[in-house]
């Protein structure tokens, strides 16, 4: 099934980073109602002088093999980078997922997430591998981030930035 | 004589009335579809009812005194008849509803904080701190959230029936569960995860020793084993419409006469009025007390034809025929190490669900891999979260069986399961 690649297998197996650590600005909870799927997540995000930094995504995941391997690719797309750019791979995540199939991903810009294009065509998986990253762009939200890329984009429209 | 599993041509016969059977999904797979406890397929004898009404005899019934109106209020009113002789009743005791959970949610609404002033006998249905509220760890959310909300509104205590590992109600606690202190009772005939049919006399017996209230969640056993409400002795009793052929929208909430008489309305409007004055009002007698609005006329007479279908199947054979699916898929899981039965893994009191976990697999993805196949299953936790936690599971796989079911589905599925080791590189 080409759903199921074997990347995906292997990020659900071992999942990257997971566990809980500190330290951590925000940690929040996200349920998937209809099927039980659930995420503890962790954000630690420190300032330099390039702007924030995502330091550590930690997380305790239980669901199926797509919301664990999209939480685990979240966690090795994410820490390290900067947060604009974490934002920016956010937003290719959910554009590749809600595409309905037109859009294969940019491993440039996602990495490993490309694995995860053929989610796109069965929308009830969809929310599935959503679901870490609703759970990292809330975590962000909580300890005081911006979490739209427009306002972390270097190239903001004029009309936004005024 | 009992009652035989329907033969490989009544089979086929019994398909040729649902046209949706013989379409194909997922590029091409024929559907194999094992999700009626979800919400079954509609013969066209429903859906030929249904368009019937709206060609012919479209309009409000019991309001106005043309024409149409008056054959739609028989047509309306006929289908009650219909449908309460099938369940053993009368017919002004059979209050239609949306759907089971709206059922449900009228009987725990019924419930207060004090008695309705309006409605003589209606103490029965005032509840306070002290009182209590028994359900079981095996309901649907549809019949365990109203009551949790009962509780929260009355200050009443909910306390719960446990479920056993092998997936059957715990009685051995029954009397001090079941005490002087419960209001009402309310738990499920046939579970929509184990299958389990659930003892309902014991239950009745002891509630009658104490005066509580009972109601009963009839979802899965009004469409697969008989039901005849007379027997059953309980006091309330819902269902819906569109697990058993016939169209979503409709549901039945049956109540025993002198409960329903006592019971406050839920859903208030028109119709369902005796006066109306700017100060207050009086409400009719049941079942209209509980039916507000124009009700769901066309709905209700395909759910007649519904019930005209299963009579002429024959409920017992439907029954013998489902059990005999699920002792084939019972006997295909049992062969398989890998899987683990959630529910009874035999045969007695037993209904056509059958839920299972594969080792080391989310139900998500095996749900997938059979749906590849075009297997359709339920996944998750099927609205009983609560029953899934205390068998420690996350969710599950579920089939549910029909009477349009055949012997190759239940091969398709397991021969589907088979692909599930080797795609998720499981040791089998």
């Amino acid at each position: 099934m080409d759903l199921y690649q074997e990347l995906i297998l292997e990020h659900s197996k071992r999942p990257q980073h997971a566990g809980l650590r500190e330290p951590f600005e925000a940690e929040v909870h996200h349920v998937n109602p209809t099927c039980g799927d659930e995420v503890t997540l962790r954000v630690h995000i420190e300032d330099s002088a390039e702007g924030p930094v995502v330091r550590d995504v930690s997380y305790d995941a239980l669901g199926c093999s797509i919301s664990m391997a999209s939480v685990s690719i979240l966690a090795e797309e994410t820490i390290g980078h900067p947060l604009a750019e974490a934002l920016r791979t956010h937003e290719a995540m959910r554009a590749m997922l809600t595409s309905k199939g037109e859009d294969p991903g940019d491993e440039e810009v996602i990495g490993d997430g490309v694995a995860l294009s053929g989610v796109a065509k069965y929308p009830a998986r969809v929310k599935c591998a959503l679901l870490g990253w609703m759970a990292f762009t809330d975590a962000l939200h909580q300890s005081g981030r911006e979490t739209t890329t427009q306002q972390t984009q270097q190239d903001l429209p004029e009309e936004g930035t005024s | 004589m009992t009652a035989q599993p329907f033969t490989t041509e009544e089979v086929a016969r019994i398909r040729a009335d649902f046209p949706i059977l013989a379409r194909t999904v997922r590029d091409g797979a024929p559907l194999v579809y094992l999700d009626s406890g979800a919400t079954s397929h509609k013969p066209v004898q429903v859906l030929d009812a249904e368009r019937d009404f709206y060609e012919r005899l479209n309009s409000a019934p019991h309001r106005g005194a043309h024409a149409l109106s008056e054959e739609a209020t028989a047509a309306y009113e006929g289908a009650r008849e219909r449908i309460a002789a099938f369940i053993g009743a009368q017919a002004q005791d059979v209050v239609f509803t949306k759907n089971a959970t709206e059922g449900l949610n009228l009987a725990a609404y019924a419930f207060s904080n004090s008695p309705h002033p309006g409605i003589p006998g209606s103490e029965r249905f005032a509840l306070g701190e002290g009182d209590e509220v028994l359900v079981t760890e095996m309901e649907h959310h549809a019949n365990l959230v109203p009551w949790q909300e009962l509780c929260r509104r009355t200050g009443a205590t909910l306390r719960w029936i446990p479920v056993t590992e092998e997936g059957r109600l715990d009685l051995s606690g029954l009397d001090e569960l079941l005490t002087e202190r419960t209001k009402v009772v309310a738990f499920v005939h046939a579970s929509n995860v184990l299958g389990t049919v659930n003892p309902v006399q014991p239950i009745v017996a002891r509630a009658r020793e104490v005066g509580a209230i009972v109601v009963l969640d009839a979802c899965q056993s009004v469409p697969h084993l008989g039901v005849d409400v007379t027997e059953l002795g309980v006091d309330l009793l819902a269902f819906s419409g569109h697990k058993m052929f016939g169209p979503s929208g409709i549901g039945v909430l049956w109540g025993r006469r002198e409960v329903l008489e006592a019971m406050p309305p839920f859903l208030t409007g028109g119709s369902m009025i005796e006066t109306v004055r700017m100060e207050g009002s009086t409400y009719a007698a049941p079942p209209q007390r509980f039916e507000a609005g124009v009700p769901m006329t066309a709905q209700a007479i395909g759910l007649a034809a519904a019930v005209d279908h299963i009579t002429e199947l024959g409920i017992e054979r439907i029954h013998a025929h489902e059990l005999a699916l699920t002792e084939r898929l019972l006997a295909g899981l049992a062969a398989r190490s890998w899987v683990t039965v959630v529910g009874p893994t035999g045969l007695d009191e037993r209904g056509g669900t059958v839920a299972f976990v594969v080792d080391g697999v989310h139900a998500h993805d095996v749900g997938q891999v059979l749906d590849n196949a075009g297997v359709a299953v339920r996944v998750g936790h099927h609205c009983a979260w609560p029953l899934h936690r205390r068998f420690k599971v996350a969710a599950t796989t579920r089939a549910s069986f029909a009477a349009y079911n055949t012997v190759d589905e239940v091969d398709a599925l397991l021969e589907a399961l088979d692909r599930v080791p080797a795609i998720f590189g499981m040791a089998s």
